[in-house]
């Protein structure tokens, strides 16, 4: 992966992006799905591409997941 | 499936004990859960904030707080769709989000007014001799920005882009939220890219496709 990749990816759009707003609302959704180890993407397909290019929804999404994992774990 | 029913009993005990006559119990177990998720989120991001313990101890109290008034506000919104603790950790999350990026402008080093187009290259990663083989591309990346932007855009291009402004700092300056900011910069990439098709930078289509 080289810098002009990595300009590149930043700029494709994708239409199905759910934006952020929409990723919050169901941020705790997704990430049961993922701790369910079930695919996100098939019922949420436009949370995952908002995802890969939302660095603040990505860091929350990373955040849920530490924490619900946390809770999941055995004491 | 009884991990299911499990969750289910649970989280119908979490939204009756928190609406409940005895909420204060509820109340204060759920303070203790949004701490503890405050805390671990904090130290999580502590590494790339300039703040020191007391201060990231301050927002980790914060966040649990200003966390359980927005559940207690949004409880009859809850559908079941996770685990109760999970719908509500993502309030005190989001608490810290907000409450980190208001802290950014307090450690901010310059102004984000000037355009440093000297910065582009880095902020992708370039090495040296990837930014001069792609010379002509960030070239016009700069006249995309400069030409077919609208100011506001542009304004945020600049700040997100060139200065690294953290999206929700940059919100809480312009008074918008990060879903505005993300549209905004959804349409300015939608743009940019645009231009360097239609000027044989980049092929139609997919990703990183060289003309």
């Amino acid at each position: 992966m080289t810098g002009r990749d990595d300009l590149l990816r930043f700029l494709e759009t994708d239409e199905r992006d759910a934006g952020c707003e929409r990723t919050m609302e169901l941020l705790h959704a997704y990430v049961e799905l993922v701790l369910a180890d079930e695919d996100p993407e098939l019922t949420y397909p436009g949370i995952t591409v908002h995802l890969r290019t939302c660095g603040a929804c990505v860091e929350d999404f990373e955040g849920l997941l530490a924490a619900a994992r946390a809770e999941a774990a055995p004491e | 499936m009884g991990g299911a029913v499990g969750a289910d009993v649970e989280n119908a005990q979490w939204v009756d004990g928190l609406c409940g006559a005895r909420s204060a119990e509820a109340e204060a177990r759920l303070h203790e859960l949004l701490l503890r998720v405050a805390r671990a989120e904090v130290g999580r991001r502590a590494g790339r904030l300039r703040l020191a313990g007391p201060e990231l101890d301050d927002i980790a109290h914060q966040a649990a707080h200003d966390a359980m008034l927005a559940i207690l506000r949004k409880l009859d919104t809850f559908r079941g769709e996770s685990r109760f603790t999970t719908w509500a950790y993502k309030f005190v999350i989001f608490e810290v989000s907000g409450k980190v990026a208001r802290h950014f402008w307090a450690h901010a080093d310059e102004p984000i007014d000037t355009e440093q187009w000297e910065r582009l290259p880095d902020r992708f990663g370039f090495s040296p001799e990837d930014a001069a083989e792609s010379a002509d591309l960030l070239a016009a990346v700069r006249r995309a920005v400069d030409g077919q932007l609208t100011d506001r855009q542009r304004e945020v291009f600049v700040a997100l882009v060139l200065h690294g402004v953290p999206v929700d700092a940059l919100a809480q300056r312009m008074g918008t939220n990060r879903n505005a900011l993300y549209k905004t910069m959804f349409d300015a990439r939608r743009k940019i890219r645009g231009f360097l098709v239609a000027h044989g930078h980049v092929a139609q289509g997919r990703l990183g496709e060289q003309a």
